[in-house]
Formats: C-alpha cells, structure tokens, sequence
C-alpha cells in the first residue's frame, strides 16, 4: 500500500517535472529577448530608417515590410481559403476529385517552407515576372498558410449547427443564401481565430520570403506591391549573420520586436476566441 | 376544402420502403394529426410535403402529391414558393442566433430585400401578435432570440412561418421538449392559427392528437392504416391495429 504511495509520487514527480521543461524555454527565450533587447527599443529604433549598413539607425522599413507582406498573404489565403472550404464543406460530395483535394491540402502543410520559398521564386517570381516584390513574397507567404487557413474554416463551417441550415431551406432559402447569411456569420469567429494564429506563423517564416521579397538593406520604404521589401526575420538573419560588427542590443531589439508583434497577434486571437466562446449558446 | 392531396405515395431511403402506398387529403383551416410507433414514416411523411427529404440523399419517390394545382414531387417545382408556403416548425424550437426581430423578418430579408424598414416593422408586429407574443416582447425585439425561454421559441418559429406567409404549417412533434403548460400554450395557439392555415402535427402523444385535431391518421410500418375524424378514429377505429394502438396495447 505505502509502495504504491510512492511509486504515485514518483510518478507525479516525473509528470511535473516534464510539463515544467516545457515552461523553461519559453519562459528564458522571451527572458533573454527582453532583458538583451530591451535598452535597443526607443522612439527612433522603430520608426527610423536603418543607417550604417545596418550598424544604427531604427527598423521601420522590416517592420513595414513584414506587415504589408502578412497583410498581404493573409487577404489572399483568407479569400481562397474560405472559399474553398464552403465548397468542401457545404458542396463537395465524397468522390474522387474531393478526396484528391483533401489529400492535396494535408500535402501542402507538410511542405518544408523553404520548398514554399523555391515554389514562389519559380512561379512569381520568374514565371509571372512580378520580380522579387511584396506580391509575390505574399502569394507564396498565402499559399504557406492556406492549408491551416482551409481546416480552421471547415471545422468553423461545420460546427455551425446542422439545424440552422434545415430551418433556413424550409424557410424557402437557397442553399447559397443559408450559407452567405446563417452559415458564414456564424463561423466568422472560428474562421478568425484561425487566420489570426496563421498570422503569427506568416510573419514569423523566413525561408519563403527569403527568394521572393526580401532586401538586403533597403533603408526607405516600399512605394507599391511590386517593388522589394525588407522584413523582420530575414532583417535578423542578416544582422545576425551576414553583417559583421552589429551590436547585439540592435540583434535582440529587432527579435524583441518581431516577438511581440507576433504575441500581440496571438493574443488577439485568444480574445475573439474567448469571446467567441461566451457568445456561442447553441 | 382540400389543401394538400397524396395519390399513391411510395418513399424509398436507398432499399427501405419507407412510405408504401399513401393515399391522403389534408383539409385548410383543419389541424390534421398523424400518429404511430417510431420509425413508422410520419415524419418522412410530413417531410415529403415541403420537400426536406431532398437533404437526404438516396431518397426517391414515386405517386403525386397535389398542391396549388401542381404535383410538388415533379422535378419542376419550385421548392424556393413550395418551402414558403408550406412551412415546418421542429421538434426543438430553433430560432436563429440573432436578434428576435432578424428572426422573424429572416425570409422577408431573403426573398423581398427591397421591403422598406416600415413594411418589416408591421411583418414583425403582426406575427408576433399571431402567436401572442408582441405584448411580452415588444420592447425587447433587438434582444437575441437565444435568450428566450423554450415555449417562447418554439412560438417566435411559428411567428416566423407567419410571417413567411406560409399557408399550410407543418409540425414535428412541436411540443416534446415543452413541460406540459407550456406544451398546452402551443396548443392553444395551434386552435387560434387554424381559422386560418392548414395545420399537419406529428405527435407521439395521442391525447394531444385527441386534444387539438379534427383528422388523424395512423401510420405503421410505413402503411397510413387508417385516416379519418379524430373522434371516430378514437372512440370506433375500423382497423384492428388502430384499436391495438390507442389502447396502448402496442406502442
């Protein structure tokens, strides 16, 4: 009986003792971000132009750069995203060709970005000869995400109750119209949430932007959607790796700013969600 | 006079037979009841006459049922005017996640988007006052519709019928989520909206079917075994296994 005891705390112990691990690194990588990036971060470190090959100045023109780009990516996966799950999940019936699709989209989120990356250098890039530009680092950046995008929105779709649709038919509506004004209202939040977790990950990619968008070292901001763009990750690598002589404190400013950009977005998300859940009685 | 008439009706689910050779007249301004043990095809049945079945797939018919001078099982119909006109309320009151008065205005909306706000007012007002609720709710109408209480849904889903202009209403069980005041509400209501639409009432329950209807119809198996006057049905059935079945003796 008493070895029992012990072998349950043991156990415990152990149990704890693992979930902790996974505490401590998050918990020392936003430490050691903050604590190394933080005298960086001032007025001019975020709105100015970056100066001296990347030695002074601010980051203004990744920060930019990176928001058009996820702005970007995100209207053009949310547009084909949704679309194409109201077709799977409302219109598809189970025959080949669906499943081809359904196969193709679990493909796709397997895909290594960097493969996502070469994709977009070859079709937008050389093919579409949109050049290196902000369009065609976020078409490849809405493609990355598509996948995720497509099941938050049919999980969204499909748990919009079934009996919402049948009295909305009986009631003499088409099957478009029971879907553009019953369905679709009340999945919006899930299909938020999704996307708005997807712009975290967006944001965050550097290989897919890497051949399709990224500048060097551009210090004045992007005048149309053709033209490069700098943006965050790839901005770090550069600083980090390619640049010799940058002061760590610009290093961990700038991944201190991207850090919160992207935990900014997901607090967000956890905010719709949340209210999404209160507001949710059937 | 008759609303609806079925000649020899027969509903296939894939291979069961589920509806086998129905033949039915439903009377306007009457409530008509259908009875029987589950699975026996009243639902089916009551489905079949706005063509809800079509969700289902692998279901095919064959016989006619008349309506506004048109067979609705023909491919032609117009399931859009069909569905408006005749309208079901659910076993579960179902309003949508909206306020009160998007519910009731919801077919308006979809099929005359162009009614102005004054005509929407007055579509809300009127149906709410058919089923008796205006009074409790006419100064809450932007409050969702999720906040009432079930009897009070289940009425606000025959306000949106009313105000759908269906004429013949449809009922699938409306009362078996209901505690039994309220179950006898919707059944005083059910009295008042027959001087004016045909009514067709699913029912497990026989004393509401001998409470509140002027036609029954007893189904089994998927065969209408006996339809007729609710009170001769009751006190002097013809068929054996009506008998059987309104004294409980089965069932």
């Amino acid at each position: 009986m008493k070895n029992s005891k012990t072998t349950q705390k043991i156990a415990f112990f152990f149990l704890l003792l693992a979930t902790l691990l996974i505490i401590l690194p998050v918990g020392l990588i936003v430490v050691i971000i903050v604590v190394k990036g933080l005298p960086a971060i001032s007025w001019s470190f975020i709105f100015d132009m970056p100066k001296d090959g990347m030695r002074a100045g601010g980051i203004w023109p990744a920060i930019v750069g990176t928001i058009c780009l996820v702005a970007g990516a995100v209207l053009f996966a949310l547009l084909i995203g949704v679309m194409a799950a109201i077709y799977l999940s409302e219109y598809a019936r189970d025959n080949l060709l669906t499943r081809i699709i359904k196969l193709a989209i679990v493909n796709l989120s397997g895909v290594p970005s960097v493969i996502f990356g070469l994709f977009g250098l070859s079709l937008f890039v050389v093919f579409l000869k949109f050049g290196s530009s902000i369009i065609a680092g976020s078409l490849t950046l809405g493609i990355m995400v598509l996948p995720i995008i497509i099941a938050a929105s049919r999980v969204a779709l499909e748990s919009v109750p079934h009996s919402f649709r049948e009295v909305s038919l009986s009631l003499g509506a088409s099957k478009w119209q029971t879907i553009r004004h019953i369905v679709l209202p009340n999945a919006i939040p899930g299909i938020m949430t999704g996307t708005i977790l997807e712009i975290g990950r967006a944001a965050g990619e550097t290989a897919p932007i890497l051949f399709t968008v990224a500048a060097f070292y551009l210090p004045h901001l992007p005048g149309s959607i053709f033209d490069q763009a700098m943006a965050l990750p790839y901005h770090l690598y550069v600083i980090s790796t390619q640049v010799p002589n940058v002061d760590e404190k610009i290093r961990y400013g700038t991944a201190l700013v991207l850090l919160i950009l992207v935990l900014f977005v997901n607090l967000v998300a956890i905010i719709v969600r949340s209210k999404f859940r209160k507001k949710k009685k059937w | 006079m008759q609303k609806i008439l079925i000649k020899n009706l027969n509903l296939w689910y894939a291979d069961f037979h589920a509806l086998k050779d129905v033949n039915a007249a439903f009377e306007d301004r009457k409530i008509t009841a259908i009875i029987g043990p589950s699975g026996c095809g009243k639902s089916t049945l009551l489905r079949v006459l706005n063509r809800m079945n079509d969700l289902v797939e692998d279901v095919r018919t064959s016989g006619e049922v008349l309506f506004d001078n048109g067979n609705i099982l023909s491919p032609k119909c117009d399931l859009v005017s069909l569905r408006r006109k005749v309208g079901m309320v659910f076993q579960r009151p179902n309003p949508f996640p909206l306020s009160i008065y998007k519910n009731i205005v919801f077919a308006e909306k979809i099929h005359s988007p162009s009614t102005p706000r004054s005509g929407l007012d007055e579509i809300v007002e009127e149906s709410l006052k058919a089923v008796l609720l205006w009074d409790e709710l006419k100064d809450k109408l932007h409050k969702s519709a999720l906040s009432l209480s079930l009897e009070q849904k289940q009425r606000l889903c025959i306000a949106r019928l009313i105000a759908a202009k269906s004429e013949v209403v449809l009922m699938d069980e409306p009362c078996s989520t209901l505690d039994p005041q309220s179950t006898a509400g919707i059944e005083e209501l059910m009295r008042e909206l027959k001087k004016k639409y045909a009514i067709i009432i699913v029912t497990h329950n026989m004393q509401q079917a001998v409470r509140v209807s002027d036609y029954t119809g007893y189904f089994l198996l998927g065969e209408l075994v006996e339809f007729g006057g609710t009170d001769k049905l009751f006190t002097n059935p013809k068929d054996k296994r009506t008998e059987d079945y309104i004294t409980g003796r089965f069932g």
